[in-house]
């Protein structure tokens, strides 16, 4: 694996992760660094283990090998209590939003005060007022219910809970993924923002291009388990990894083969 | 195929869940006395498991007495002992069919309700987004879920009892020309207080059975709303079988002296 992301002042360090699910290897040895305060997106196919990576890292499913450290603490060998203080840092907009739906938008934007912080509702309201304006809701969307909202809709909302307790670290899993181009690129713009305002970490997966293009400062790739190439964003292009150049240039002919019966 | 093979999994299979299960009890029964404590979610639950399970069971129980002091009737009569109707009602609503008929009726309108709710949670990843915001799903979910029906279900029964025992009563007294005095007084005399702790005590642990299966069933649901509805039914059916076999086992404690 060729890497040239800086591994000092490292906010997030997953060392040879290993994980199976029966007999299937989903990581395979996967080691890399999320640098503090720079956005790194990682890219893949499906079923490459993107989204198993990020649930590790949250402590949603436990690995059979390797280290994962936030700012320096071993996630795998920390108690609950631990766990859960580390988790105060973090916020995460999920591929399909995962809103509660039996509580209002602006209980939703809450809830991380609410819950986590022990904030008062009134107080916590206001603060969710203000974070659906920063993704371009109006109030009276935080009365409504999340069935009633559209999918763009939605995802800004879970974008304003995830930056709701100014995190110290933001995971985006595929924030792009069923949205219109230009709602995608409206909520690519609202990550990039966020995440400068805030100076926060940001950890994306994704198989959107154009959205990795727009929202990093470094792009890994991950095949198989394995990070096969990581960089800066301009350097993709000339990564020199038929495996990138492939996915980057969304070619059916490469070294990838997909699994696809033909007539 | 060896039949031996097919049972030797069948059995691991049930112990393995059986093992699964016991953690999960073991889990949620350890964080109801931990605080944090969701009061607001606790009262949620309890209008929902209790409050509104209300009207099933007191129209099970009021009917089920009801029949009970016919068919008692109809059976003692042979005997020239008509006069036990009352007694019988009381004794077998408060001890038995109180409890297990509204344990049953609880089962199938909270369990269910419980593990769809959770199990779409589960499916649309609301569980995994609690604990991104720091939020202990068990302590979230699972605790407000086992204190309501442990609470509830005691008094829902309470009421089953007494609906259950009127059922008997207007029977007797409309139909089967009982005298409502001697009704009252035979009742009253025979039934003591722990025909009614008993009952409650067995309906605290069906609430545990119910609300504890709702939840197992939801948490590990997996596969869309196919898998949801497969959690549905196995937790229904699941606390059913579980409030039988329990009851049989408390009935053999309190009554065997």
């Amino acid at each position: 694996m060729s890497s040239s992301i800086p591994t000092k002042d490292a906010k997030i360090e997953l060392t040879g992760i290993e994980k199976r699910f029966g007999k299937k290897t989903v990581l395979n040895g996967l080691s890399l660094t999320v640098p503090k305060g720079k956005s790194l997106v990682v890219i893949g196919g499906s079923g490459s283990g993107k989204s198993v990576m990020l649930k590790c890292i949250l402590g949603l499913i436990k690995p059979e090998k390797g280290r994962i450290r936030v700012d320096g603490k071993n996630m795998l060998k920390a108690t609950t209590q631990e766990r859960e203080k580390v988790l105060t840092k973090f916020g995460m907009l999920f591929q399909n939003a995962a809103l509660f739906d039996s509580l209002a938008v602006w209980e939703n934007v809450a809830f991380g005060l609410i819950q986590g912080r022990n904030m008062k509702r009134a107080e916590a309201k206001e603060i969710a007022i203000e974070k659906l304006g920063r993704v371009g809701l109006t109030p009276d969307v935080g009365e409504l219910y999340p069935a009633e909202l559209s999918g763009g809709m939605q995802k800004r909302v879970g974008l304003a809970r995830a930056i709701a307790t100014d995190p110290e670290i933001i995971f985006f899993d595929e924030p792009t993924t069923g949205l219109d181009p230009i709602m995608a690129d409206v909520i690519n713009n609202l990550i990039v923002d966020s995440v400068r305002d805030l100076g926060a970490t940001a950890l994306s997966i994704t198989h959107d291009m154009a959205s990795a293009r727009k929202i990093a400062d470094y792009i890994a790739m991950i095949y198989k388990g394995e990070i096969i190439w990581a960089g800066p964003r301009d350097e993709i292009d000339r990564s020199g990894n038929p495996y990138v150049d492939q996915f980057i240039n969304g070619r059916a002919d490469g070294p990838i083969k997909m699994d696809v019966l033909k007539p | 195929m060896n039949p031996l093979a097919v049972i030797g999994r069948v059995v691991i299979s049930a112990l393995g869940e059986t093992g699964r299960l016991s953690v999960f009890t073991w889990r949620g029964l350890s964080h109801v006395v931990r605080p944090p404590f969701y009061w607001r979610l606790i009262a949620q639950q309890m209008l929902r498991i209790g409050y509104f399970s209300l009207p099933v069971v007191a129209l099970t129980a009021f009917f089920t007495g009801g029949v009970l002091a016919l068919q008692i009737y109809h059976g003692s009569d042979q005997f020239n002992s008509e006069s036990i109707v009352a007694t019988i009602v009381a004794l077998g609503i408060t001890r038995e069919l109180g409890p297990v008929l509204g344990g049953l009726m609880v089962a199938g309108r909270a369990s269910a309700a419980i593990a769809a709710e959770l199990g779409t949670m589960r499916v649309t990843e609301q569980i995994d987004a609690l604990t991104t915001l720091a939020t202990n799903p068990f302590k979230y979910l699972v605790v407000p879920r086992i204190i309501a029906a442990m609470v509830t279900l005691p008094l829902l029964v309470f009421v089953g009892d007494v609906l259950g025992i009127f059922g008997g009563f207007v029977v007797g007294t409309q139909s089967l020309d009982f005298n409502a005095g001697v009704y009252i007084k035979t009742t009253s005399d025979f039934l003591e207080l722990e025909d009614i702790t008993s009952g409650m005590i067995k309906s605290a642990v069906f609430g545990l059975i119910i609300a504890m299966l709702g939840c197992y069933h939801g948490f590990n649901s997996k596969g869309g709303a196919q898998g949801v509805g497969r959690a549905t039914t196995n937790a229904v059916v699941a606390s059913s079988i579980l409030i039988l076999a329990s009851n049989y086992v408390m009935t053999s404690l309190f009554f065997s002296s």
